[in-house]
């Protein structure tokens, strides 16, 4: 998978988290949590495992966390980057 | 045992991550109405991934997918059956082909994840007047259907009356789903009741639907739940009356007696069937023992 274009996953809700991302020449993600002292590096660890596993080597991914469970966190992000496809497919 | 199955919208992190711990026998993770249509995708994949990462420990988990005509059912099924939910509701089933080819669907994604064919099981949700006509060939159109579950509110919609608290307009077709799903050998659940602050309500339309012959009921908030567990659950009097059956059954046959009476009362096939079926559900609530057996 590519991101191709702005997309965005989750809401603002405690226990959720919004993931924004958006095409770029190399892999930046960038987490800000309720939680970050404690959990960011897990944050950015679950992001990262889930852009792996969809394949994605480049594009910048937004991370505003409001204490979600990392399989939430998972989520959202693979929610974003389809959503990114689909979005560009559709146009 | 499934008392009580609370709707749980599927899209909503922090009321998926509570589902062990709203007392409910089964949860229902909504893929359907209550998910908007812009975030059917977002809650498909949220769901998947409660399954793949969360334990929801004894509380059984019942995924109601988007119906046949949404064109978004076999997305539904491909995200959600590898991850093995114990029971997946289709909604607006309306005659039997429908639930023939949602099963034939499920076989082959089961086939393709490597699970054991027929593991997952169906719960037909019938809420429309055709589905409550068809209703026991819905119930027999595959051996994965478990169970039945009828829906009001929609139904009254295609019936074109007006939902009441008193449930007048749907009697017919409560009476016509339970009758069809004990006929094919199979449980049937019955609608919510909608008013959430209604708690007298809600007990008496409870003891309406156990009183008709049903196992138990749909609840849409976690304030419900207490109310249907407790109406679908045996009284320590109805455990007792059982315990006594069988005590009086061993008896009359130290005895070398055929003819049991208990009070007054012929103790037959009938009683005992469900004097058996009360010490199973005092057993699964750690109401002690069956001891029938």
């Amino acid at each position: 998978m590519v991101i191709k274009q702005k997309a965005m996953a989750g809401t603002m809700e405690s226990s959720d988290c919004l993931v924004y991302v958006e095409p770029a020449a190399d892999l930046q993600v960038e987490v800000s949590s309720v939680v970050m002292v404690q959990f960011g590096a897990a944050i950015k660890k679950a992001t990262l495992d889930t852009l792996a596993e969809l394949g994605i080597k480049q594009g910048f991914i937004k991370i505003q966390d409001r204490g979600a469970l990392d399989c939430v966190v998972k989520a959202r992000v693979e929610t974003a980057v389809r959503r990114s496809e689909k979005e560009v497919q559709n146009a | 045992m499934r008392r009580t199955m609370l709707f749980l919208p599927g899209n909503t992190p922090n009321i998926i991550i509570n589902a062990d711990v709203l007392g409910a026998d089964s949860v229902i993770l909504d893929l359907e109405d209550a998910v908007s249509p812009d975030q059917k995708d977002a809650a498909r994949i949220l769901v998947r991934n409660a399954l793949k990462y969360m334990n929801f420990g004894s509380c059984e988990i019942i995924v109601r997918i988007n119906p046949l005509s949404s064109g978004m059912w076999k997305e539904d099924l491909d995200e959600i059956i590898p991850l093995r939910p114990s029971v997946i509701m289709p909604t607006k089933v309306s005659a039997s082909y429908d639930v023939e080819h949602i099963a034939a669907y499920i076989t082959e994604v089961e086939k393709r994840a490597a699970i054991p064919e027929g593991s997952t099981q169906i719960m037909p949700l019938i809420e429309t007047a055709r589905g409550v006509e068809n209703a026991f060939h819905i119930a027999e159109a595959d051996k994965r259907v478990c169970a039945v579950f009828i829906g009001c509110e929609d139904l009254t919609a295609d019936l074109r009356c007006v939902r009441t608290k008193t449930g007048t307009e749907v009697f017919y077709a409560r009476s016509r789903v339970v009758c069809a799903a004990r006929a094919a050998g199979i449980e049937a659940y019955d609608t919510p009741f909608t008013d959430i602050n209604d708690k007298e309500g809600l007990r008496k339309d409870a003891e309406f639907a156990k009183g008709l012959g049903y196992t138990g009921k749909a609840c849409i908030s976690p304030r419900q739940v207490d109310i249907v567990n407790e109406v679908f659950s045996p009284s320590d009097a109805d455990i007792e009356y059982a315990r006594l059956v069988f005590k009086v059954i061993a008896e009359a046959k130290a005895q070398g007696r055929g003819a049991v009476s208990l009070k007054g009362k012929m103790i037959d096939k009938p009683i005992v069937d469900r004097a058996a079926f009360v010490l199973e559900m005092a057993k699964a609530l750690g109401k002690g023992g069956a001891d029938h057996e």
